[in-house]
């Protein structure tokens, strides 16, 4: 179990991704338009205990799959350091031992569409990783694993001989998170794994979910915007703003102890299903760029408790109820928790 | 709203089949489907992954992907019969009086242009704008769906855009033409929940200011229980239920959909396992006869396993189940059976 001390499986430090999305360089000299850089990852630090859920929410569009795709390595980072299992990510690794630790790291991605090669049959999409990696012993070996891979999400094996464009949304999603499984990681990366899922496969994946965490010590960094299955999953949760992290918290604590007031705020857009006829508040104010984002803190355009310091000085994470918050307002005292309860849906 | 019976339904749907013919033999993948939406109304579709949902849809927009064929029934769009239209002319009202939106925004999107042009493209087709004019509309719809800094984002490329954002996109491209009916399968997955609160909140105006109809196809019971006006549960290629949001969410009378609304996951319980209907629906090639659920069924009878329930009263919403039917569901099956 996380204690926050010592035995870190995953750890980011400082990290930043900044993207180039300015017009080619004759078009701006021509038009005389500026360079655009959108900082959407800037400057990032958190743990991840092995065996534990960690889940990271926010907004559309502030940052949360570019945390993932640099944790596993599809994008360098600008800045910053990722260390798995005491590894330096960025450090120079031998071929072998690279892939080794690639294979210990796996993502299930948002788009079930996009990350499957249409002209593979099911079976080979899902053998691939345990061909790649050597983990089969023979052909036989290799078709009953799969097989049993294509079981555990709930699908048969003679789906297997089928290509992606035969199953729906939901079925492909459960390819994806077989394929995942496949080289028998211990770190998985899921951005929205459920959001093309209808709630009883949603149950079924979360279920599977965490009884492989049980069986195998797998650690998931978990990306949602459906905030009850981020409730129901997690240890502890990442709250982001426009490329910053602005509270963490065991999951308890974030949703009955709020604190940033950008997590309340969040917490106000849980959808009702009691159709109480409770008008959902959408995060007040208009979402600014990323390209040109406020000074200060961030949030401070669309906050009711901002002040001048707000808009001056960027504020530091700071320890609070197992925790962290960045936030003047609760730095000095002048914010008290909010306490909030939920009832059941009947 | 649903209670303008006289005019007539904006879409009417009637025993609608889709096959797929493959080499295996043709599959039914939507099996005798039935359904109107009246102008301004939101009818909502959910159901397992895989029943048939997206297909309804894309039959409709007429773009069905072949070998997928309408196989029977009709559909028509105010009044008229626009199953049997030659492609060119189906094409024309889709962009003009169906708007699309698809579960993914990459089909959608042309990776090579930049965002912005592919609006203008889309305004001129079926608006008689100018340049001009068509960049300004573009850049008001681009602002009505929520893109920060639109003005600074209306000439990037579809990669350069989050996930969320492409999806607004799409649904800006939907928006284009106003359109009578909007077909949007799963517009909001991708989208956080205040910017889906954004979005539905502009669906509803839209219904509510032009008397546009929406299908709204989503696993989402949150947006289902703040949008839409009646709900239809699929179940493979078949409605298990249909009825108004309340009775369908809150007394649900089909046994799937008790089980489907048992599995949301809910604040304020934190339960080590959630609630889930055990086993998977069946293949296209395995369906059961009797009732398609009966598998997986805790309430089935010796009827269920024999007699195909077709949809029936069952309080203000229709089921298909034999537990509403004054005959039942026949005598208890003693012996277990083997699930699929
Ligand atoms: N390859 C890229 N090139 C340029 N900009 C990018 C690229 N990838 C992401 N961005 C920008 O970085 C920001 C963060 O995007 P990201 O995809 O990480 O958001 P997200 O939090 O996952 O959003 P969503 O919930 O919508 O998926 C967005 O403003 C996006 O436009
Ligand atoms: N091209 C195809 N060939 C064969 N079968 C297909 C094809 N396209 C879809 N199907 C089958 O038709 C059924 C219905 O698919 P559809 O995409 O309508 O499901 P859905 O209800 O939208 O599911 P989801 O919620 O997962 O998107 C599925 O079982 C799928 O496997
Ligand atoms: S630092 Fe200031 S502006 Fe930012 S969240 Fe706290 S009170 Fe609001
Ligand atoms: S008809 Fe029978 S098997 Fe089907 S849902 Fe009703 S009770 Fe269950
Ligand atoms: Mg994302
Ligand atoms: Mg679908």
């Amino acid at each position: 179990m996380p204690d926050g001390t010592g035995t870190q499986f995953v750890r980011l430090a400082g990290l930043k991704r900044y993207f180039d999305v300015s017009a080619p360089w004759l078009v701006r000299t021509i038009e005389g338009r500026p360079r655009q850089i959108v900082q959407a990852v800037d400057g990032i630090d958190i743990e991840i205990a092995k065996g534990e859920t960690f889940s990271l929410v926010g907004e559309s569009g502030c940052g949360k799959s570019t945390v993932a795709r640099l944790v596993v390595g599809l994008y360098p980072p600008t800045d910053g350091t990722i260390e798995f299992d005491g590894n330096d990510m960025a450090a120079r690794h031998s071929r072998s031992d690279m892939a080794a630790l690639r294979r210990r790291m796996q993502m299930i991605f948002q788009d079930p569409y996009a990350s499957l090669n249409p002209r593979w049959r099911v079976f080979d999409i899902i053998a691939e990783p345990i061909r790649a990696f050597g983990l089969s012993k023979g052909k036989a070996d290799l078709q009953k694993r799969v097989e049993d891979l294509l079981r555990q999400v709930k699908l048969t094996p003679a789906d297997g001989r089928k290509f992606p464009h035969e199953f729906s949304g939901g079925q492909r999603q459960r390819v994806s998170i077989a394929r995942a499984l496949a080289s028998q990681p211990e770190f998985l990366v899921c951005d929205e794994p459920t959001s093309a899922l209808d709630v009883s496969v949603q149950a079924q994946i979360l279920n599977l979910m965490v009884d492989l965490q049980r069986r195998f010590g797998l650690t998931y960094l978990f990306i949602s915007h459906n905030l009850a299955v981020v409730y129901h999953i997690s240890t502890r949760v990442g709250v982001m703003y426009l490329g910053r992290l602005v509270e963490v918290a065991p999951t308890e604590t974030l949703f009955t102890r709020p604190k940033h007031p950008y997590t309340r705020m969040l917490l106000d857009t849980i959808p009702d299903l009691d159709m109480t006829g409770r008008q959902r508040s959408p995060v007040a104010g208009e979402v600014p760029s990323p390209i040109n984002p406020p000074s200060g803190c961030t949030f401070h355009p669309r906050c009711p408790f901002a002040q001048d310091r707000c808009k001056a000085e960027r504020p530091i994470a700071i320890s609070i109820e197992g925790g962290t918050v960045a936030c003047h307002a609760i730095e000095e005292g002048r914010l008290p928790v909010e306490e909030r309860t939920y009832v059941a849906n009947s | 709203m649903a209670s303008q019976t006289n005019n007539p339904p904006l879409l009417e749907v009637k025993n609608l089949r889709v096959e797929f013919p493959t080499r295996r033999g043709t599959l039914l993948a939507v099996d005798d489907v039935s359904f109107d939406i009246a102008p301004g109304e939101v009818l909502g579709v959910v159901g397992e992954s895989g029943a048939g949902k997206s297909l309804t849809g894309n039959a409709i927009i007429g773009l069905l992907e072949p070998p997928g064929r309408i196989a029977g029934g009709e559909i028509r769009l105010e009044g008229r019969r626009i199953d049997n239209l030659p492609y060119e002319e189906m094409r024309k009202i889709r962009g003009a009086r169906i708007g699309a939106i698809f579960q993914d925004p990459l089909t959608s999107l042309n990776p090579l242009y930049s965002v912005g042009r592919q609006l203008v493209e889309t305004i001129q087709t079926h608006l008689p704008l100018s340049a001009a004019e068509a960049r300004t509309r573009a850049l008001d719809l681009l602002k009505e769906v929520g893109i920060p800094g639109a003005e600074s984002r209306i000439d990037h490329y579809p990669h350069q855009f989050s996930g969320g954002m492409r999806q607004r996109v799409v649904i800006a491209l939907a928006l284009c033409a106003g359109p009578r009916l909007i077909v949007a399968d799963e517009p909001t997955t991708a989208l956080d929940v205040s910017i889906q609160a954004q979005i539905i909140a502009l669906l509803k105006r839209l219904c509510r200011e032009h008397g546009t109809a929406v299908m709204l196809v989503t696993h989402d019971m949150g947006v289902i229980a703040e949008t839409a006006d009646r709900v239809a549960v699929m179940y493979a290629g078949r409605i298990a239920e249909i009825g108004p949001v309340r009775d369908v969410v809150k007394h649900a009378k089909h046994p799937y959909t008790k089980g489907l609304m048992g599995s949301i996951p809910s604040l304020g319980v934190r339960t080590e396992r959630l609630t889930q209907i055990d086993g998977a629906m069946p293949r296209l090639t395995e369906i059961p006869t009797g009732c398609a659920f009966n598998p997986r069924c805790t309430e089935r009878g010796q009827r269920c396993l024999v007699e195909r329930p077709d949809l029936m009263a069952a309080g203000t919403s229709r089921a298909a189940c034999w537990l509403h039917d004054r005959g039942g569901v026949g005598a208890p099956i003693v012996k277990e059976m083997v699930d699929a």
